[in-house]
């Protein structure tokens, strides 16, 4: 029993990662409809800029912020320069733009930093507290972070002008347009919103993982599936979706190893992690493409 | 956001009305080709490691036009044919390996294996359209290597290590070496699987396949039966992608999890995107340049990076990027494509 609520609790630690890239996939698939398979990249790409900064001698609470106002700024400009004059073309571009992102950010942050294996001091202080035999102090920061995000954006999007401007533009372009919101500016805005959140999660994962370009590869895929379980187009469900996969990720780990032991058959375990998010991709694909949360989306005849 | 996307724009077209062949001089160039090892193996102007590259071009050339058969003529985007691929190649490494075939008996059972594979993953595919069925098989080659290392396949697929196996010699003391040998069967492999291909594109079924990519409503109104066709192409595109995965196997004479990672899918994607995602004569392109740039990008960056005194070090893949995003801006429908556009403008008066 002990074990079990140790596997829920580090389950939720990884969970509030893969609901950052879960709402940070989310942010540019409701403004844009497009599936960003380079947000892993980006993401990585943000913490080896965050360690290089801390390399440079300064503290990560500074090095973030400086680190996350570059990748807004990138995030940006893709959308402006890459993505923007491809509004009209089909899926298929967009999708091989996509994958040269991917490879691109890859493969430049192998060849600046090297493939080698770097380690990522946390940020967190090394505190105890009640309950510490469940969770790290880094854990329960992840956690705090990913819902300090949360809450943030969506004061963002509630409360501010901007961000009900960048609703409009998402929901309905054209009548945005008409009262004067700029919608091609809105949807650059939310691809560099949606960087400043993988900066956020590449950062908060990289101690975890540790540091290297792969580093993103499998928590691409899971942010996928809670993306997909909570509904890609709502943001609140997505990182609900993070969550609820980051649990079942661990307990599906831990009752294969119970069965293991108790029966001697081995069904699945750690090294099955992947195939887990691809069986769940494809369930929810094909059984509730809509996800827990999101809007149900009626296509025109 | 409009939902509402204009689909006849889904896939480019290279030209209308299928591939324009020539056949005279496509047979010269074939004759051409087969006679190489005669000509080349005794003269030795041309070394079995250049043979083995031609096979590998000619591989990834099948292996790209499963991917044109389903992404250019049916409209179904597949980031992740390295799985095909590498199902293919491990049925033909695992029968060499553990039940002695020959190795051109495995290529009926690599293509029959990838052929089901392709159909079951098609049947929940039927339900995606673009980015989503880009997503589905995005994690499918994301996950291909850990399934591979599944602790009950082990007995077969021997795990991380991989499988070793033996090219064969020639039959009938023919005075060829194996690699000379294999780049004759690969290469009449290929010949039968672009022949099928394109008597299949010009056929009745052909014509269902583009009407289900251009206009799906269309093709169903008229009594097209759409979801069976696209999970037969499924099958069939697996089918090809698996015979070239074989054939990789075969020539390579090695497998393991770590050869069919993400990157493998990404480069098949490429090769059509390159060559041209609709067109037959694209494929070829597109293996060539797979090929190549794996060969040679590596050299070429670090040329460039010499040259231009770049701080860091450039890596292959990062040209591969920057070349994929500069084709789609410029020559949508690849370079097959770009020159059949050339033609056209050179013979107008």
């Amino acid at each position: 029993m002990e074990q079990l609520i140790q596997q829920i609790a580090s389950g939720l630690a990884n969970g509030a990662i893969y609901a950052s890239l879960a709402l940070a996939l989310v942010m540019i698939f409701v403004s844009t409809d497009h599936i960003n398979f380079a947000q892993g990249e980006m993401a990585m790409f943000s913490a080896y800029l965050c360690w290089q900064v801390m390399q440079w001698g300064l503290n990560f609470w500074i090095a973030l912020p400086l680190v996350a106002l570059g990748s807004f700024l990138a995030g940006v400009a893709i959308q402006r320069m890459i993505l923007q004059p491809l509004h009209n073309a089909p899926v298929l571009s967009v999708v091989v733009v996509f994958i040269g992102l991917l490879t691109i950010f890859h493969s430049l942050a192998g060849g600046i930093w090297s493939f080698t294996i770097k380690e990522f001091p946390s940020p967190f202080p090394k505190v105890a507290f009640a309950g510490s035999g469940y969770l790290g102090s880094h854990q329960v920061g992840m956690i705090l972070v990913t819902l300090l995000l949360l809450f943030g954006l969506y004061a963002f999007f509630r409360f501010t002008p901007l961000g009900l401007a960048m609703r409009a533009a998402a929901q309905n372009p054209g009548s945005a347009r008409l009262v004067g919101v700029r919608v091609d500016w809105m949807l650059a805005l939310g691809w560099g919103l949606a960087a400043v959140v993988g900066a956020v999660a590449g950062t908060m994962v990289a101690p975890v993982v540790y540091l290297e370009p792969n580093m993103m590869a499998s928590i691409l895929l899971y942010g996928f599936a809670g993306a997909l379980v909570g509904g890609i187009s709502s943001p609140g469900g997505a990182v609900a979706g993070g969550f609820i996969v980051g649990v079942l990720e661990n307990l599906i780990a831990y009752f294969g190893n119970l069965l293991e032991k108790t029966s001697g058959i081995y069904v699945i375990g750690n090294g099955e992690k992947l195939s887990v998010a691809l069986v769940i991709v494809i369930i929810v694909l094909t059984l509730k493409p809509d996800g827990l949360f999101g809007q149900v989306s009626i296509k025109r005849v | 956001m409009a939902t509402t996307t204009n689909p006849t724009s889904q896939a480019p077209v290279a030209a209308p009305g299928g591939v324009a062949w020539r056949p005279w001089w496509i047979w010269i160039g074939l004759a051409g080709l087969a006679l190489l090892p005669f000509v080349g193996g005794k003269t030795g102007l041309i070394s079995n490691f250049a043979f083995l590259q031609l096979s590998l071009m000619i591989v990834y050339a099948i292996a790209v036009l499963g991917l044109n058969l389903l992404t250019g003529f049916n409209g179904q985007i597949s980031l992740g044919h390295g799985a095909f691929f590498a199902v293919g190649a491990y049925t033909a490494a695992i029968l060499i390996d553990q039940a002695n075939w020959p190795f051109w008996a495995t290529l009926p059972m690599a293509a029959l294996a990838c052929f089901v594979a392709g159909y079951l993953f098609g049947l929940p595919a039927l339900r995606l359209e673009g980015h989503y069925l880009a997503l589905a098989t995005f994690a499918l080659a994301v996950a291909v290597p850990q399934i591979l290392k599944y602790r009950h396949f082990e007995p077969f697929t021997k795990g991380v290590q991989g499988i070793n196996i033996f090219k064969a010699d020639p039959p009938f003391a023919l005075p060829l070496s194996s690699d000379q040998w294999m780049f004759l069967v690969v290469l009449a492999v290929a010949i039968v699987m672009f022949w099928a291909a394109r008597n299949l594109l010009d056929s009745r079924i052909g014509r269902a396949l583009r009407a289900i990519r251009d206009q799906p409503l269309a093709a169903d109104t008229m009594g097209v039966n759409s979801s069976h066709y696209k999970a037969v192409t499924f099958g069939i595109s697996a089918l090809y992608t698996g015979v070239a995965g074989a054939l990789h196997a075969i020539i390579f004479e090695f497998v393991s999890p770590d050869s069919f990672r993400f990157e493998l899918s990404i480069a098949i994607l490429v090769g059509a995107v390159v060559g041209g995602i609709a067109s037959l004569p694209g494929a070829v392109i597109g293996g060539v340049f797979v090929q190549a740039i794996e060969k040679y990008a590596d050299a070429l960056t670090k040329k460039i990076s010499a040259t231009v005194h770049l701080p860091l070090e450039l890596q292959p893949w990062t040209i591969y990027g920057i070349a994929l995003i500069i084709l789609i801006y410029t020559m949508p429908t690849g370079v097959a494509g770009g020159l059949s556009t050339l033609r056209r403008r050179l013979k107008r008066p």
